[in-house]
Formats: C-alpha cells, structure tokens, sequence
C-alpha cells in the first residue's frame, strides 16, 4: 500500500476531531444548528422550585419539547416553554411540575384538555400544578396537620 | 536587613521581566500568523506532529480514563442504588475536566517536550542565527506554525479524548457491569449541556496556547550546549504542566 502523504493524514485526523466534536455537542449537547420547529408558550406556576432551563416538557411521558427560560413575574415564576411545532394545545390543558421518580429531575407534564380553542404561539397555560414539596408533605404526614 | 530586601526586590523584577518577555514572546508569534507568507504546508506538518502522532496516546489514556471512571462510579453509585446516573458521571467527568486536562497533559509530554527540545537545538546549532542573518523572521518561521498547530491539534485531541473516553465508560459500566444502555445514554443526553461542551472546547484550546507558547518560549531562549536544552526542556514540561493545572482552576470558576 502507497503510504499515505502528510496532507492526507492531517486531514483525516481534522474530520476525525471535529467528527468527535459534532457528536459531544449535537448529540449530547443538543445543540440546535438548525432553528427546528418551536413554539413558544408561556405558563405561570406559584412555585418552580427544582425546575431549570432545559428540562423537558412532556405530554402523556413523551418528550415534545423544553423548557426555555425562568423568570419572575409578579412573585410567580414565569416559565416559558418551547414545544414542538405541530403539537395543538387547547386552552385548558393543564402544566404540572412533576418528579421522575423520588429524588429525580424535575420536568413539566402537559395534561391536554378538551376546548376547542388552542393556545395561540407565545400565549399562555393558566391552569397549572406547582411543584410538590416532598418535604412538606412528608411533615404534614408525621406531624399531622399541624403545620 | 537591606540585603533581604535587595534580593527580594532583584527576584520580583526578575520574575516580572520573565513574564514580560514571555508576553511579547507570544505576541510576536500571535501577530506573526496574520503576515504573508502563510506558509500552510509548514501549519500542516506541526498538525501532523503534535496532534496526528499524538493519536495513539490520547486513546489510549482516554480509554483506560473512560473505564476506570466507569469502574470507579459504578461502586460509589452502587452504594446509593442509583447505578443508572452512571453514563452522566462519566459524561460530565470526561467532558468539563478530565478530557481537556488529560490530553493536554499528554500532548506537553508527547509533542511539548520535543517542541522544547527541537526549537533549542536549533538555536543552540545557530539555526536561528543564521535564520535571522538571512532576514528571514525565525518567530514567524519557526515559533507561529508550532503555536497554530497545537491550538488546532488540541482541541480535536480532547474531542476523541471524550468520545473515547466515553466508549472507555460503557465497555465497563454496561458490558462488564451490566448497567442498561439505553439508561446509560439516555440519563447522558439528560444531563450533558451544550455548555459544557464548550466550556471543555474554550478550556482545551486555551492549554493548547500554553503548551505551544511555554514550550516554544523556553527552546527559543535555551541556555547553552547540550545541558542548557535538558534543562529548558524540564522546565518547559514542568511550567506548561502546572500551569494547565493552575489555570484549570481558575477557567473552571470564570466559566461555569
């Protein structure tokens, strides 16, 4: 076999790295180099507590889509949520705050609801479920309700 | 009283002058990059040095790093039950520290060493002199192709590093163990962000410059004959080293 002359092999080793680097960020990182069909909505909870940017939003334990960003708003947290683009929600779906398992991570459940109307692009979610506190629940059931 | 002084004054300004001519070191190397000719052919060859013949090393570690990690977090998670969070354990490891420290470490050894090594002969045969003598810039001709290779070559070393090092943890955490793969990946993607795969990038091509730059500075000014080169390379391996380390931390603490 002719041996292969520098150039080549440099070339190589460069597609191999950035081959590498692809993967770490796409994959793992879930870079989005393409934009991707998102919508934006909104939702209002009394307490995000254990949410943070970037977990997922369910419907039904099926990832359809993440959350973007948390703010503050009138002492509420502000959670905005982008969801895959074709996915209808009516107005009365419900976003809850949920815990994989008992001591996992956090993410948002979308129940659907029965309106007609749907949630118009950035509008918002008005029925929503804070976060359990597991700790204040476990109190109220030592102590009773003496709380 | 005043002896003290003098020599702790002499040492300050030693030391301070040291770093000043390390700086415009680097400067004149750096701004040599952006004047014709580019002379690309003399960029490749340093790629092929210090990243293609570095290959088999950085594999190597990185497997080795990938399954003792996942020896390692397979125990310490076991004692919690939660053997599932072990693909994120070696992810995170590997992806923000280990992958950019390691292979940079590696590269100093491998390819730094002998960056130290080759630029002092040089100048201790008067290759440099007589580079100079023909007007020819022996930082742009020797030093600046040496530094765009290493920060080229160091980045994508610690990419294969971490992918490596990543195949390394689930040999051992799923075939040898038996965790679940699908669980294994999955609470990867879960917890691996984009930023920190470009934390670990900015970290990696940042030790790529000190590499380039400590290994080069101390072989450009090597003291003389064959004892002067040992000596510059020994310090050049143990500055560059420590100052990955050193500056690990404080990259760490400014990006997260």
């Amino acid at each position: 076999m002719k041996r292969l002359n520098i150039e080549t092999v440099v070339g190589l080793f460069v597609l191999l790295g950035i081959a590498c680097l692809a993967w770490l960020s796409v994959k793992l990182g879930k870079l989005e180099i393409v934009g991707g069909d998102y919508v934006p909505v909104h939702a209002e909870f009394a307490s995000a507590s254990g949410l943070k940017p970037g977990v997922s939003v369910e419907i039904a334990g099926v990832d359809v889509g993440k959350v973007e960003s948390i703010t503050l708003r009138n002492y509420k947290a502000d959670v905005l949520m982008k969801i895959r683009g074709g996915i209808d929600l009516q107005e009365d779906t419900i976003a809850s705050i949920r815990t994989r398992g008992l001591i996992g991570d956090k993410f948002v459940n979308l129940s659907p609801g029965a309106s007609d109307r749907l949630i118009p692009p950035g509008g918002k979610i008005r029925e929503t479920e804070s976060a359990v506190d597991l700790e204040a629940l476990i109190g109220e059931f030592i102590h009773g309700s003496a709380k | 009283m005043a002896a003290l002084a003098e020599t702790i004054g002499k040492r300050a300004l030693e030391a301070i002058h040291r770093m000043g001519r390390m700086t415009v070191f680097l400067y004149r190397s750096a701004a040599a990059l952006f004047i014709p000719p580019y002379r690309v052919r003399r960029i490749v060859k340093q790629v092929h040095f210090i990243g293609v013949k570095s290959l088999f090393v950085i594999v190597l570690t990185a497997a080795f790093t990938g399954m003792v990690l996942g020896l390692q977090g397979y125990y310490t998670l076991r004692k919690f039950g939660s053997e599932g969070l072990l693909g994120s354990a070696v992810a995170l490891s590997l992806i923000r520290e280990l992958g950019p420290v390691l292979s940079a470490l590696m590269v100093t050894g491998r390819a730094g060493s002998a960056l130290t090594a080759e630029i002092g002969i040089m100048r201790i045969g008067e290759q440099i002199d007589s580079l100079e003598s023909m007007g020819i810039d022996p930082v742009k001709f020797i030093v600046t192709p040496r530094l765009l290779g290493a920060v080229v070559s160091v980045p994508l070393l610690t990419a294969i590093f971490d992918v490596v090092g990543i195949l390394g943890g689930y040999l051992v955490g799923v075939k040898l163990l038996g965790v679940n793969a699908g669980v294994f990946f999955g609470q990867m993607e879960a917890s691996v962000e984009w930023k920190d795969v470009a934390n670990g990038f900015v970290k990696s091509l940042i030790f790529g410059l000190i590499i380039a730059w400590v290994c080069t500075f101390k072989g450009y000014f090597t003291g003389r004959g064959a004892e002067g080169v040992s000596q510059s390379t020994t310090s050049a391996v143990v500055l560059s080293s420590v100052l990955i380390l050193v500056s690990d931390y404080f990259l760490t603490s400014v990006l997260l």
